[in-house]
This record gives C-alpha cells, structure tokens and sequence, in this order.
C-alpha cells in the first residue's frame, strides 16, 4: 500500500519526522504525496465495528431531514445558504457514505472528506440546540476527523500539530527549559513595576495550578507576566507546573485521540506531582474543552472529571471580582461600547456564559450582547482549527463574516475575546473586513482598571 | 379480506410494532457507551436525568426551544401533525369500540367530530410539510425518495380513515385500505426512521445528558434550549 514519506497513515513521533514536515512549505510535498495516498478499507471497516456505536447510528438513520440544521450553521449562512453546507448534508455525504460502503471509499472520497470535515465544520455544536433529534454534527465531524487523521487524510499543519504533543507535550517546540526559562524571564522582566513578582515553578500544595496555551510561552510571553501580576494582585498562592503546562490540544483538532491523552495526562500527571487545591487555565476555549471536559475520558477517569477541580480564567476573573480578590476602580471602567465574543468550547459546551456576563458587569460601562449570544452565539468562524490551515484559508475568510455582521450589529469598538482562536479570528477579521473594531483578551483590560493595593506598588527610592 | 386484515394482519403488525420498538430501545441503550460517547451516564447519574427530562421536556413544548421559535410556522405545523397523528388513533371511537370487542377495554374517546378534525389535521399538516420539503432549497436538496415515502405511509391511514368515515363511495374499500395502511405504518415505525416515534426520546434524552453531565450541567446551568 503506498504511503509518502510525510503523507502516510503513520502519526509523527519523532523530531526528525516533525523536521522533515515543518520544512515542506506550506505541506506542497506533503499534499502531493496526499494524492497518492491509498485508504485501508479493512482498517476503516474494523474502525467502525469497534466504534460507531447506537447513539452514532441513530442520529445518521433517524435524521429527518427536516432542514432546521441549516441556519444553526454559520458556514452555511456565510456561504449564501449554499444547500452543500447543510449539516446533514456534510455529514450524511461524509461519515454517513462512509458506514454505508462499509468503509469502502476511496482516495478522491477522503480528500473530499477531509475538506468537509476541517473546513465546512468546526465542531463549534451549535448544530446540536437546534435539531429537534438533538443530532450533535460537530461531535460526529470530530469523530470523522479521527477516521480520516488513521487513514493520513489530514491537513499539513495538523498532522505537525498533532506531532507537537507526542513529542513535546505542547502544541508548539516549547521544551521544559525553554518554559521554565520564559517563566523566570517574565518575572524578571516585570519585577521592577511590580515587587514581590514571582512566578513560582512546582510549588507543591498551591491554591492554584496555572496552564497555559504554547503559544503564550512561545509568542506573547507577556500573557504569562500579566497572568502573575493578576494573581499577585489578587493575593492568590499560586504555581505553574514545570512538565504538564501546555493545555491546548491540537491533536483534538487532528482526530489523533491517542496523542489527546498523552497531551491531558502530562497536565493531570503535574496534578499528581505538586497537589494543588485546583487548576486554572488560561484564556483559551479550547484548551479547557480538551483539558477539563473531553480529557478524563481520553485518560479513563471513570467520573468524567480532572483530578483536581478544574477551572477556565473567566472563572477565576468573575470569582475573584466577586470576592474583592480584584477591585476595579469604577473610573477606569471600558467606557466605549463593547461587545464579547462566547467561545463555543467553553460557553456552549461547558456551560460559563454567566461567568462571562458577570465580568462584563463589572470592568464594562456599556456592554452589548452580540445577538444571537450566550449559548447560542455563533462560532467566531475559526475554531476547531480553521484559523491555521493555509489549505483552507479562502473558506475561513468567507466564515468569518457571520462575526463580522454580528460585532458590526453591536456597534461595538471591542470585543473581549478570552480565547485565543476567536481571538485570532477577530483580528483576521478586521484586517480583512475593517469593521473598526479592537479586540483583546482579559488580562490586560483587567491590569489596566484593577485597584493595586499600596504595599505592591514600586517604591520610589 | 375483512376477516384477514382485521385478524392474522393485525396480529403480526402489532407483533412487529411492539417486538420491533422493543428491539430497537434496548439496543440504542445497549449500543450506549461511557468511553466512546464521553458521557458518564452512570456516574452522575442525577445531573444526567435532570439534563435528559430538561432536554426532553422543553423540546415538547411548542416554542419552548430557540429553533422552535425561530421558526413558528414550521412549529405550528410540527406539533399540529404530530399531535393529531397521535390523538387520533388513539382517541377516535371507533378504535375504542373495537379494543372493547376483542379485549374488553376501551381507552378515553373524543367526540367524532373531534376525531375527524384531528384526521384532517393530519392529512393538511402533511400536505403542508410536503410543500415546505418541495419548496425550500435547503430541504428539498437534503430530502429523499425515502422521505416522501414515510411521509407518505404516516398520513395514508389517516386519508383513508377520513374518507372510510365519510362514506365516500366505496366504504369497505376504504375501509380495508385505511386497516391495511394503518398496519404498514405500524410495521414501518421500528423499520424505518419513523422509530423516532421512541428514539427521539431516548436521543434527546441522551443529548441532555451529555450537556447535563459534561458539557456544562454540572456547573449548575441548565442548557437553554
């Protein structure tokens, strides 16, 4: 059975494999090699034996096609109710076609599987709240994703994603020295306008375990400093673990299911390792969705629940605002209008709008509910993840602008977007389609109106 | 003819329909599994129950769900064929006098005229869900054969039961036809996705539970519909 020597049903486990992939450009080889690729029904057919279970089987057969999917999806809105991005459609000439044929499908069927299933969904589940059946697409596009990534029928920048993890535990290069050294560095950094600074790497018995997303360490260290000077400020006890940090999984945007619990269970090992009373992780949906509500099930908890208490930060902001842990000075309120952007993974499938609303209350004068909102809000057009898969970068643009309109509704000037994926999607979409709009995460908004106690601040000498 | 569809017909299409439907729970909930659905069924069990009956219940309700009341005209029709399609079968007087005759009990009636208004109802809410299936794009590029086809076996024992009641010429043709189409249906429920007659139940209730359980229930906020 041909396989290419970067496209091939083998998952990446070694650096020299992942090397070999990040220097194809843009997946160029990769994707030739993809057209070559030949599907093993066998191994589909006893994929499928073994895990398209009743719940599976009956949403695929009792599907009235009823239509009422339709206008729950943002890409079918996005694309102008183009009747081929109907949820039961995509799925019923995807994965249903798949059980159909007994896993008989050929090379020209996955491909166009693998465009279905990475770009006209984005397991966002909103399909879910309106289908009278209760048919979850997006659970069953996540399911297709796994067939396709056993087959190698996965984007270029996934196949690496998903690499990332079985290697390095993160989704990005990011070794334990390199963590550990930005944490020291970041400390440092900001010790001056903040004494007292620290940020404590595998203090055992801490309040708080924080997580973080690679691309925080890796990209915007200053996300990591913002999160300590928000904990400093707020009196937390708090660590970050040195091995089991990175919370994001990409292999769940991959379908690799077994590099989803190497990812969860290096974080629940930190959990074991340093005993925090709970764990907080940080402004990514996501993350928390792989970490919090879809891994013990990876690793076999046999509760469904992390080791420890897990929370997301905007559980941790409104909670703190509650307490009085932060106080914001009413003068420095956000006083343009705004609006919030509800990440699906941690609102709609992990049920935080309040939290969200009840931060709003507190740091926003004028606070606009996009509309739909809440559980309810659409996907901001590049989740499950879309935003980084240059293949399908026409078709993320055209999704983007369901958000696009709905921000623009608002009348907003910024949106607070405690997630790294609508965050990106945010601002793609006003580079595209220059709506005026500002777009941020918590952290600095909250640093920027937060009471500092005098005994934190700078002493002039 | 009346004596084979009224005897050895009925028998096996009710022995179908019962045996079938039987069938088809016990496997949906056998087919149910904690690791692959990623829904602790039985640990949380009592945030599981109280997500599932909230998923079943507000979903019963016309309008008691966004999607329903966003889209009221295709509610209004939903539930006034659903509803009618059940009531009138198992209201009608006729059926009751029947179940007296053969078992010796009868089961609470409504007045004909109600009946037969809950027939008609049927037989127009039909019509009007097949035109929405033609005239919508979006669902007529989704619909199939297969779907015509049910609905057309779902309203045929209520057309032919309309007119075997009204005396159209030719009862006891209509009559036999409106017994025999009524017992295609039955057969058809449990073998065609008109099991939804049990599994919408069980699927909603299994989708409740995976939002009740995992996917925020949990956290205290019920998933509003």
């Amino acid at each position: 059975m041909p396989e290419g020597t970067l496209c091939n049903k083998r998952p990446v486990n070694t650096k020299e494999e992942l090397q070999a992939l990040l220097a194809d450009k843009s997946g160029k080889t990769y994707y030739e090699e993809m057209n070559r690729l030949e599907v093993d029904p066998k191994v589909l057919q006893a994929t499928l034996r073994r895990t398209f279970r009743s719940r599976f089987r009956t949403w695929l057969d009792m599907c009235a096609h009823c239509g009422l999917c339709a206008e729950s999806c943002f890409l079918y809105l996005a694309n102008k109710r183009d009747p081929r991005q109907v949820p039961s459609y995509k799925i019923q000439s995807t994965l249903g076609e798949i059980v159909r044929r007994k896993g008989r499908v050929d090379n020209t069927f996955m491909q166009a599987a693998m465009e279905t299933a990475w770009a006209k969904c984005t397991c966002c589940n909103r399909c879910a709240l309106y289908c009278p059946f209760g048919i979850d697409m997006g659970v069953m596009f996540s399911y297709l994703r796994g067939l396709c990534f056993s087959q190698g029928f996965v984007p270029w920048e996934l196949k690496i994603g998903s690499g990332m993890h079985r290697i390095y535990r993160a989704q990005m290069d990011v070794t334990v020295e390199d963590w550990v050294e930005t944490c020291s560095w970041m400390a440092e950094e900001y010790e001056d306008d903040w004494p007292g600074l620290a940020i404590p790497v595998d203090k055992e018995g801490a309040d708080i375990m924080y997580t973080v997303n690679a691309r925080e360490p890796k990209h915007y260290p200053e996300d990591l400093a913002e999160a300590a000077i928000l904990f400093h400020i707020a009196g937390e006890d708090w660590t970050v673990p040195s091995e089991g940090w990175e919370e994001t999984s990409l292999a769940m945007f991959a379908g690799d299911w077994e590099a989803c619990r190497l990812q969860v269970e290096s974080v629940y090992g930190a959990m074991a390792r340093l005993k925090p009373r709970r764990m907080v992780v940080t402004e990514c949906g996501h993350a928390y969705r792989a970490t919090v509500i879809e891994g013990p099930y990876w690793a076999g908890i046999k509760t469904g629940k992390p080791p420890v208490e897990s929370i997301h930060y905007v559980e941790w902001v409104a909670e703190a605002l509650r307490t009085g842990k932060l106080k914001v000075d009413p003068a420095r309120k956000i006083k343009e209008p705004v609006t919030y952007q509800d990440s699906c993974n941690y609102i709609r499938n992990a049920g935080l709008s309040k939290c969200a609303r009840q931060i709003m209350g507190y740091i926003a004068e004028d606070f606009r509910e996009m509309k739909p909102t809440r559980e309810h809000n659409f996907c901001c057009g590049g989740g499950g993840g879309f935003n980084g898969l240059g293949r399908f970068r026409e078709q993320r643009n055209i999704g983007l602008k369901v958000k696009m309109e709905q921000i623009r509704a608002t009348g907003a000037k910024l949106v607070v977007s405690p997630c790294h994926n609508c965050w990106d999607a945010i601002r793609d979409l006003e580079e595209i389609y220059e709506v005026g709009v500002k777009w941020s995460f918590l952290k600095p908004l909250l640093i920027s109106m937060v009471e500092v106690p005098e005994h934190l601040t700078p002493k002039d000498e | 003819m009346y004596q084979l569809v009224t005897g050895p017909l009925a028998w096996l299409s009710f022995g179908v329909f019962f045996i079938g439907m039987l069938v088809r729970v016990v496997l949906y909930i056998k087919g149910l599994d904690t690791q692959l659905d990623r829904v602790t069924y039985r640990v949380n069990v009592a945030y599981g129950l109280r997500g599932a009956l909230r998923s079943v219940v507000r979903w019963l309700i016309p309008f008691g769900t966004r999607s329903w009341r966003i889209n009221p005209g295709f509610t209004l029709v939903f539930f006034l064929f659903h509803v009618c399609l059940i009531g009138a079968p198992l209201f009608v007087q006729a059926h009751s006098i029947l179940l007296k005759e053969r078992w010796g009990f009868g089961l609470p009636t409504v007045s004909d005229a109600t009946a037969d208004l809950m027939t008609a109802g049927v037989v127009v809410a039909g019509v009007l869900l097949l035109l929405r299936r033609i005239a919508l794009p979006e669902v007529r590029f989704i619909s199939t054969a297969y779907d015509y086809l049910l609905l057309a076996i779902a309203v045929a024992p209520f057309l032919t039961g309309f007119l075997a009641y009204h005396s159209a010429p030719g009862y006891r043709f209509w009559l036999i036809a409106h017994i025999l189409c009524g017992q295609i249906m039955l057969v058809a429920i449990p073998l065609t996705k008109l099991n939804h007659f049990a599994l919408f139940f069980l699927s909603r209730a299994q989708i409740g539970m995976d939002f009740g359980i995992k996917r925020g229930g949990m956290k205290g906020t019920g998933m509003p519909w």
